[in-house]
């Protein structure tokens, strides 16, 4: 019985309703908005502190008798997840608020903007402490139904292209989620993840096969995991910074998430365990060799992002204690780094006009303070010693050495050349942006192209903000790599359903 | 608890019918899918419920003699759900009807930019000295 579980979802939503009513007043609604997420960021701190003294924390909604209300549940993993998102967010929010008037009406000009972000965030919040499937799949669509309307913002041509297959695919995957749902109901009779886990090892083995497959595949999709990652790239670099920015940190991870939970909770006894590491070693693969051929930066970084999502799906597929806690760390590391990296590549489209690495180069000589600014975060994500990046990669490694085997080394050396070719990609794209000749562009009429410009202190610093959360995650990787450990042990030792069903 | 064989075979074939009009590329037709395959999905939610019986209502009869309430619930939020869809991926459909034309999913430029040198057997643009030239035309197949 825990009163503060149901804040971060409410806190955001309330906020919502708010900056909408003061739709016309843009000061006001970056006002509400920043100190909605900053009471997130309290509320989630002292949960992830209570969960990790305490124990799961539960919270059953109304009086229903057994186990027939809504329980929001909040262990280690969902507290540390949601405590990640609401700092990403708050950053976003921040930079976003940088936009000067003009601007503002060009990239975010609707007074809708800051509560569809924060109905995002009330959604991502949902779906970290659902405990169960259908209240998840309610999470879902919350933060799927934002993400709509904030990609397809201002329904510019290349908005609505994006868009349109964006909605698609994540229309399928909801219809995918429905299926998936009446079939667990009528098998089990319940949707409680907590019950799942006790009924679901006494059904037939096709059946627990159909199950799990039909959850991989939807999660699968919303984490963008190869083969279901084709409309990733094609759909994030088109919206506004901000919001690519938080789509890219956070969505694909709220997939990894419920990948995490579902499988360590409902399939133990990994059945698919080997069709996981091939899916895992084909998305770094797949991922990075798409990445080294773009020749665009936010492009790059989207595909550098399937890459990436293979390192967590190994730790998930691995399923021992140090896999899934290496996985946890990865994903805390790679929420930040990405939303910090598109950040940053915000920045370097304000200052040289476009993201092309065709048309921009020399950018140390006109900005030294951007180079430094993208220089730290890309070398955090290709794994550079001492930054979280290689942290969470040796994690990984040494679990894929403990499972041993032609599966584990082969996934070693996956793990290690896609490191590698991550570097290749962020130093190819080093040589091409920041050293050369300095070169600017002169906008086009009809492009997309913005008048290159001074950066606007703002937003320079919600990025340093970003990046120091991004050192912050390093120099505090011991104690948070315990927690991590901690988490995982929890995870498969059955700790969830205890907690969840006691006195039930 | 046996399921409704009539119920499972109607949910089958309207979403059968819902993935054909998915894959077409004109964002009507794709929303006539959606919402003929939103329809079948809740058909499932029916035959998940079981046999037919009372309304829940407490006091209304025996307990025994009534359906199981939770399934509703959720076609409920389905449909809610769907609605929201149709009214949106409807918008996008004249928006999009608007700005080109048509309402067609389009194929990515840059993707097909790509592909293109992949096909000529060319480097990456932002490989060595080779550069892309735009000859203009456009890579998009129609």
């Amino acid at each position: 019985m825990n009163n503060l579980l149901p804040l971060p979802v409410l806190l955001p939503m309330f906020g919502a309703a708010l900056t909408l009513i003061v739709g016309r007043r843009p000061r006001l609604q970056r006002l509400i908005s920043i100190t909605v997420l900053v009471a997130v960021v309290v509320v989630v701190a002292g949960l992830a502190l209570t969960a990790h003294r305490e124990g799961t924390q539960t919270l059953w909604f109304g009086a229903w008798p057994g186990t027939a209300g809504i329980a929001l549940v909040a262990d280690r993993l969902s507290a540390l997840m949601l405590l990640v998102a609401a700092l990403v967010t708050l950053g976003v929010l921040v930079f976003s608020g940088g936009q000067d008037e003009e601007e503002i009406r060009q990239e975010t000009p609707v007074s809708i903007f800051h509560p569809t972000f924060l109905l995002l965030c009330s959604g991502v919040s949902n779906a970290f402490l659902a405990g169960d499937l259908f209240n998840l799949f309610v999470g879902f669509e919350i933060l799927l139904f934002a993400s709509y309307v904030l990609l397809t913002m201002g329904a510019t041509r290349p908005r609505i292209r994006a868009a349109s297959i964006y909605v698609v695919v994540n229309l399928v995957s909801s219809a995918l989620f429905l299926i998936l749902l009446a079939t667990v109901y009528s098998a089990t009779g319940t949707v409680n993840l907590a019950q799942l886990s006790q009924r679901i090892p006494g059904l037939p083995d096709d059946t627990q096969v159909m199950l799990q497959a039909l959850m991989l595949t939807i999660f699968g999709l919303k984490a963008a995991i190869f083969p279901l990652q084709a409309w990733l790239p094609d759909s994030y670099p088109t919206a506004p910074a901000p919001v690519t920015a938080v789509f890219a940190g956070l969505l694909t991870k709220v997939g990894i998430y419920a990948i995490l939970r579902t499988q360590t909770l409902l399939f133990p006894h990994r059945p698919l365990t080997e069709v996981l590491l091939v899916l895992a070693a084909l998305s770094m693969l797949v991922g990075i060799f798409g990445a080294i051929a773009q020749s665009e930066l936010k492009r790059m970084l989207s595909f550098t992002l399937v890459s990436h999502i293979g390192y967590m799906l190994l730790g998930i597929a691995l399923g021992s204690v140090d896999g899934l806690a290496a996985t946890i760390y990865y994903t805390s590391h790679h929420i930040t780094i990405q939303t910090t990296l598109f950040l940053v590549v915000a920045l370097v489209g304000r200052v040289a006009g476009s993201t092309s690495l065709e048309r921009v180069s020399g950018l140390v000589a006109v900005s030294p303070l951007l180079a430094t600014l993208f220089f730290i975060p890309a070398m955090n994500l290709s794994g550079i010693p001492p930054f979280s990046g290689f942290i969470g990669k040796i994690g990984l490694v040494q679990a894929s050495l403990e499972y041993g085997g032609v599966w584990g080394w082969t996934l070693v050396a996956v793990a290690m050349l896609t490191s590698l070719l991550t570097l290749y990609a962020i130093a190819k794209a080093w040589n091409r942006a920041f050293w050369g000749e300095p070169e600017l562009v002169t906008p086009e009429q009809d492009g997309d192209d913005l008048v290159p410009g001074k950066l606007p202190p703002v937003m320079v610093g919600a990025t340093i903000g970003m990046i120091a959360l991004t050192v912050l995650l390093t120099l505090a990787a011991g104690p948070l790599y315990d927690y991590c450990q901690q988490a995982a042990i929890a995870l498969t030792d059955g700790d969830y359903a205890r907690a969840v069903l006691e006195g039930r | 608890m046996s399921p409704n064989l009539a119920l499972s075979l109607v949910a089958g074939v309207l979403v059968a019918c819902g993935v054909y009009l998915l894959t077409e590329r004109s964002l009507s037709r794709i929303l006539m899918g959606v919402i003929v395959m939103g329809n079948g999905v809740n058909m499932l939610f029916l035959v998940a419920a079981g046999p037919a019986g009372n309304p829940s209502f407490v006091g209304r009869g025996n307990p025994e003699d009534q359906i199981d309430p939770l399934p509703q619930a959720m076609v409920l939020t389905a449909i809610v759900i769907n609605m929201a869809v149709a009214a949106f991926v409807m918008t996008m459909a004249y928006r999009s009807f608007q700005l080109f034309g048509h309402d067609e999913v389009q194929d990515d430029r840059e993707d097909a930019r790509i592909r293109a040198l992949a096909e000529k057997d060319q480097v990456s643009t932002t490989f060595e000295e080779a550069r892309f030239q735009d000859t203009g035309e456009d890579m998009v197949s129609e």
